[in-house]
């Protein structure tokens, strides 16, 4: 099996987010790096998907060259290749981002592409979909568990209270959740090797979209002042007399 | 006109459906236009008077002999050829599952911008939206240009009321064009959840878990309060990372978003993706060794000292209190 799997760069905000000045973007200044959570399960699924089939994996991403990391990361989980499509590091709204990647691996013939379901960051729910639709592939959403067997492959998502299962030949397209696999730690010997591999290069086309970032906004916090119950286990009576009055607890 | 995608499941309008409608009698007003929804599929017939009454003048129901699986791209081709039949200025759908997927069919299919999770929108000289990012921890404010506009509601920003005197409802039905290619992607199947163990989502207790539980073990002591008190165990990311907990238990951006009474964090940070998942707990109550965790701050209540001990003192407490 021939997969790619296409990942973003995010900040890690922790339990703050604090904007630049010119409200474009989060202040990134004191702040880590991560791929976005469902990326990352699905890297993992990539990893799996050519240790049972057999093949070769490919993690591409559009950003600066700092995204570098985030490539390295995924190879040294045991991801083959990679691709670099390099920005200046600004967002690109969705319809760029998808037509960017389109255009970067139409001929390049994939029987699976992975991407996340939504990134962490601009939430678009969007970006595999529009893919699919530049590649002509059929597209299959929100997948938390997945298998291929004779060339076709079988999804299972959750919506609501049920599992929805869909079924689909190869070559497709798949937005995957966090919660569809664990994804492994990379190993020394990973990370060595990852260290070694070339980075395909491109300098994709920015062609901007339809929806315009104005500007950034951090809502407002409830003001809550936190009512102390108590300190260590003599807290406790405090707490059942809260039980009692939220009617969780019958005396 | 306004067009509005609305969602049915067993003979019902979709409560996020029905926000969405409340929303879009909103923008209906603003774009002074007249709000109007399309249903897809076979039962959608009996559902006309329910939409009525939210303010729409004219249901449009898609029927075709193929449309009794849900098929994302059929389901978008529904609603897009009503959009163009009907000259619509607007099609908005509710930031559901099956929502924000049909609208990304439809938006792509027309290489046109999408604007999904919007809490808000101004339409004016420019068309203005407020949409989620970060999961609602961070707001954009965005310019949506394209025609019509295609936009999804951000679920529970908005009140499902519906009007205060329901106006006529005329429903009309046509007949989609649908290719093969639009039917290839389609449910297969359907799998109940298992119903036994209550759900995260719908729980009215939660006991959360954080990286200060320590271990899988550790998870014990909350596993014994919510047995008391009939609550749910839930976990942060950091837990289900170090792999003491299944991701079926992780409560954030990424995991269950919760709305119980109340929610008590233990060990837990307060990180902004899993305060997303908690935001919707009517009250919290804070157990944590260190006053200055992020969480305290975001709590109603709080209980500063070692969750080992802090919580089997309170299962203590309760049964003391139950034996009554």
């Amino acid at each position: 099996m021939k997969i790619l799997v296409c990942v973003k760069r995010i900040p890690a905000p922790g339990t703050r987010i604090v904007l630049t000045p010119d409200e474009q973007e989060i202040d990134v200044r004191l702040l880590g790096f991560d791929v976005s959570p469902h990326e990352e399960c699905a890297v993992e699924e990539a990893v799996r998907l050519v240790e049972k089939h057999g093949g070769e994996s490919t993690v591409l991403t559009l950003g600066p060259d700092a995204a570098s990391e985030q490539l390295r990361y995924a190879m040294a989980q045991g991801i083959d290749n990679a691709i670099l499509l390099e920005t200046d590091g600004g967002d690109w709204d969705a319809q760029a981002t998808a037509r960017a990647i389109a255009s970067a691996v139409a001929n390049r013939s994939f029987d699976l592409l992975l991407f996340g379901n939504e990134s962490a960051d601009a939430a678009g729910y969007q970006v595999g979909v529009r893919v699919a639709h530049f590649l002509g592939l059929p597209c299959i959403c929100g997948v938390k568990e997945l298998s291929v067997a004779g060339g076709v492959l079988t999804a299972r998502r959750p919506v609501g209270n049920a599992w929805e299962v869909y079924e689909t030949p190869l070559p497709a397209l798949v937005t995957v959740k966090e919660g569809i696999n664990y994804p492994r730690y990379p190993s020394l010997p990973g990370k060595l090797r990852a260290k070694k591999k070339p980075i395909e290069r491109i300098q994709p086309e920015h062609r901007p979209g339809g929806l315009q970032k104005v500007r950034l906004v951090v809502p407002m916090a409830q003001e809550k002042s936190v009512q102390i119950l108590g300190h260590g286990p003599e807290a406790a009576p405090r707490v059942v007399e809260l039980l009692h009055e939220l009617r969780l607890v019958q005396r | 006109m306004i067009l509005t995608f609305v969602e049915h499941e067993n003979g019902r309008v979709s409560k996020l459906s029905l926000e969405t409608l409340a929303f879009c009698r909103e923008l209906a007003g603003q774009m002074a236009a007249p709000l109007e929804a399309v249903l897809v599929g076979q039962e959608a017939q009996g559902l006309a008077e329910e939409v009525a009454a939210f303010g729409v003048s004219r249901v449009h129901l898609a029927q075709h002999p193929r449309l009794s699986n849900y098929a994302p791209v059929a389901w978008a081709a529904c609603v897009g050829q009503a959009a163009e039949m009907l000259g619509a200025r607007a099609v908005v759908a509710a930031g559901s599952e099956h929502g924000n997927e049909v609208m990304a069919h439809l938006a792509a299919q027309a290489d046109a911008p999408l604007a999904v999770n919007c809490i808000a929108v101004q339409a004016g000289e420019e068309f203005l939206v407020t949409r989620l990012r970060w999961g609602g921890s961070l707001l954009e404010e965005a310019r949506l240009t394209g025609a019509p506009k295609l936009l999804t509601v951000a679920p529970h920003s908005h009140e499902a009321t519906p009007v205060a005197a329901p106006i006529p409802c005329t429903l009309e039905t046509f007949i989609p064009d649908l290719n093969e290619r639009d039917l290839a992607v389609q449910v297969i199947g359907r799998e109940q959840a298992s119903g036994d163990k209550l759900s995260l989502t719908d729980a009215r207790l939660v006991i959360g878990g954080g990286r200060g539980v320590g271990s899988s073990e550790g998870f014990a002591v909350l596993e014994e309060l919510a047995g008391l008190l009939g609550g749910v165990v839930g976990c942060s990311r950091a837990v289900t990372s170090a792999g003491w907990r299944p991701h079926s238990d992780q409560i954030g951006q990424t995991g269950a978003r919760i709305a119980p009474d109340l929610y008590i964090a233990c060990g837990v940070s307060g990180a902004i993706q899993h305060m997303v998942g908690a935001g919707g707990s009517k009250r919290i109550l804070a157990i944590n060794i260190d006053p200055q965790a992020q969480i305290v701050a975001r709590a109603d209540y709080a209980v500063i000292g070692d969750l080992h001990e802090v919580v089997p003192a309170i299962s203590a407490a309760v049964r003391q209190a139950q034996r009554g």
